[in-house]
């Protein structure tokens, strides 16, 4: 998908990104779950960053191994 | 005032979401870092080499346009409108978009123009060309500052971030990454924006739509709270101009928003329509535009969902800016932070607003790449300096960029001292996509056309729309002569002053291409239809043309009108 050779593909930096984001909002999700907020969000119950940190490190990791950069 | 911030913000932020925030402006850096020895010659700086693929392209054409005013702008009027604010993304942007791919791309692609008002010099000659390029220019610029200072007065509202602060380090974070890799690097951090913005408000309609029970459930609770009011329809409520918040007829949906306004901006606004010029290919600069239709069509979801919930959930109605700042509550503008506050704890709240810098990030590198790229191309090379070398137009294209966004900083400025301004420029804008859309149009469509005929079209329609504005803001006893009704609002009148307009430059150019000499076939190969013999496509199976997929996204546009009609 790269557009240029030698060129790493948008798709790598994206992986990378939410690969990090994942950790972050999976970590702070696992906090917030062990220390529950004073004043929760609604639906706090639902546990949206830990899922929504899941989902993040899987479409990171996809992306970052299926577009990482290869010697050509 | 440091105290006054504190007091009204509405959110704050915990370490992580400010870490989320900062590895966002890291990457956005750094890819700018990474492209900028990929872009050498002007063809990689202007056009990012023309080698995009149809994906990267149609996403990039949509993030440039899915600006966080884009966002915050569409989630408020859902809120004070309803569904009704679904037009501007479906009948208002998708039938425009597959005719970019479909009928009018093929003559920007094969012309092998830099830019829109480069297409109108090679079929109306340079006035037309200057005429159109320096009034872009100029707007772009314009309107970039009022999106940046629009989007550092949301920041100071919600976070309580001072509003030079977020000025300059978003302005000068585009103003880097644009400098360094130019078109290439806009159109990668685009891709990367537009993900970040799918992933970062998805969510608000996720967990809203789960505590109203879902589709129907939200519905109900919308009707419980504002009984009497019609939130949840598309059409049935324009019949008349009074049966709608928006105090809009069908007709002016129709003609002036999905007709005029729409295909003027989604075909001729060089902002958008350069994203798709860098495709590899002409079947990719065909396919671009119509898989942007197919991801349009669904950010009504992360945009009006969010306000239609806000409707059903939230305890206390909002209001007006001026009411809200008179009684101390929450204004329209406020619905999407309102949201991410209801549902998103540490990290998924900076992931948020992660989401509204990085819509307005793309929003702003669209406007200055396509302002670097008129100012050089169509203004510079074409009025200034013929003569200079590849390398040269590069360097200007990098000057300018930076000019670019300092002069959108002053315009942030200036509107921080004289908010009027603001109505004004956004007003100025407007006046000239409907008649560009009249001239390019004809141009394109109609061999007949000639080139005095273009340019006093566009001019003409253009004054028309300039005299009509000011004949409201005189009198706005004169809406109802315009909107051809004594009950629109201010709404219609954007959708009837561009038809007016529109229909101007076409009688204009028109009457006068009559009275002149035609030009001769010869001249009009590549530009126009009838005298272009448009390259054969290699042979590829039924599910990679454009035809097929512009007819499936058709198909599912009109099952959602239908849907919720």
């Amino acid at each position: 998908m790269s557009h240029r050779k030698g060129m790493i593909p948008i798709w790598f930096f994206i992986g990378i990104l939410l690969l990090a984001y994942g950790v972050l909002i999976l970590g702070a999700g696992i906090f917030d779950y062990m220390n529950p907020a004073a004043h929760p969000v609604v639906l706090s119950e639902l546990h949206a960053g830990i899922w929504w940190g899941i989902l993040l490190l899987a479409l990171g990791g996809w992306y970052t191994l299926k577009f990482k950069p290869t010697k050509e | 005032m440091a105290i006054l911030i504190e007091q009204t913000r509405l959110l704050t932020l915990s370490t992580i979401d400010v870490l989320v925030i900062a590895i966002y402006f890291v990457m956005v850096i750094g890819i700018g870092l990474y492209l900028k020895k990929f872009t050498q010659t002007g063809d990689d700086f202007f056009l990012a080499g023309r080698e995009m693929s149809a994906w990267i392209a149609g996403l990039s054409f949509v993030a440039a346009n899915l600006g966080s005013l884009e966002l915050m702008g569409w989630a408020a009027a859902a809120y004070q409108y309803g569904i009704l604010a679904t037009h501007w993304y479906w009948i208002g942007a998708i039938p425009a978009m597959l005719f970019l791919g479909i009928v009018m791309m093929p003559f920007y692609y094969i012309s092998k123009t830099h830019s829109v008002p480069g297409y109108l010099k090679l079929r109306f000659g340079e006035p037309s060309r200057a005429l159109s390029a320096v009034s872009f220019a100029l707007m772009t610029v314009f309107m970039s500052g009022i999106n940046m200072y629009s989007m550092a007065l949301v920041m100071k509202v919600i976070l309580g971030w001072d509003i030079n602060f977020s000025i300059w380090v978003s302005s000068l974070t585009v103003a880097a990454y644009v400098v360094l890799g130019g078109l290439l690097s806009a159109i990668f951090n685009e891709v990367l924006q537009f993900v970040l913005i799918w992933l970062g408000a998805i969510l608000i309609s996720i967990i809203g739509l789960i505590e109203t029970g879902g589709w129907e459930g939200m519905v109900q609770r919308i009707h419980t709270n504002f009984p009497g009011g019609d939130y949840t329809h598309l059409w049935s409520t324009l019949g008349t101009f009074t049966d709608n918040p928006m105090g809009i007829h069908w007709t002016g949906i129709v003609l002036g928003l999905g007709w005029v306004i729409s295909f003027g901006y989604w075909t001729t606004d060089f902002l958008v329509v350069q994203r798709v010029l860098s495709a590899k290919d002409l079947r990719s600069a065909r396919l671009a535009p119509i898989i942007g239709a197919g991801f349009k069509m669904c950010v009504p979801f992360i945009v009006i969902v969010p306000g239609l919930l806000a409707l059903a959930v939230l305890p206390t109605k909002l209001t007006g800016e001026a009411e809200a700042l008179a009684t101390g509550g929450h204004s329209f503008n406020e619905v999407l932070p309102l949201m991410l506050a209801r549902y998103c704890g540490p990290g998924l709240l900076g992931l948020g607003i992660t989401a509204l810098i990085a819509g307005f990030m793309s929003g702003m590198a669209g406007n200055v790449s396509a302002f670097a790229t008129v100012w050089t191309y169509d203004i510079y090379r074409a009025l200034i300096k013929r003569d200079g070398t590849d390398d040269h137009y590069v360097s200007m294209g990098r000057w300018c960029t930076i000019l670019g966004v300092l002069v959108s900083i002053g315009t942030a400025y200036l509107v921080m001292q004289f908010a009027s301004i603001m109505d004004y420029v956004q007003a100025l804008f407007s006046f000239f996509i409907a008649p560009l859309f009249g001239t390019v149009i004809l141009g394109m469509l109609w061999k007949r056309a000639t080139p005095a005929g273009g340019f006093w079209g566009l001019l003409t329609g253009t004054l028309a729309s300039i005299a009509m504005w000011a004949a409201v803001k005189a009198d706005p006893g004169v809406l109802k002569y315009i909107a051809v009704s004594p009950h629109a609002k201010d709404m219609a009148e954007n959708m009837y002053r561009a038809l007016w307009s529109w229909l101007i430059c076409v009688f204009v150019t028109v009457i006068l291409s009559y009275m002149t000499k035609a030009q001769p076939e010869s001249e009009l190969n590549g530009l126009v239809y009838g005298c272009t013999v448009l390259p054969k496509e290699d042979w590829v199976p039924t599910y990679k043309r454009p035809m097929f997929w512009a007819i499936v996204i058709a198909v599912i546009l009109v099952i959602l009108n239908i849907l919720v009609w």
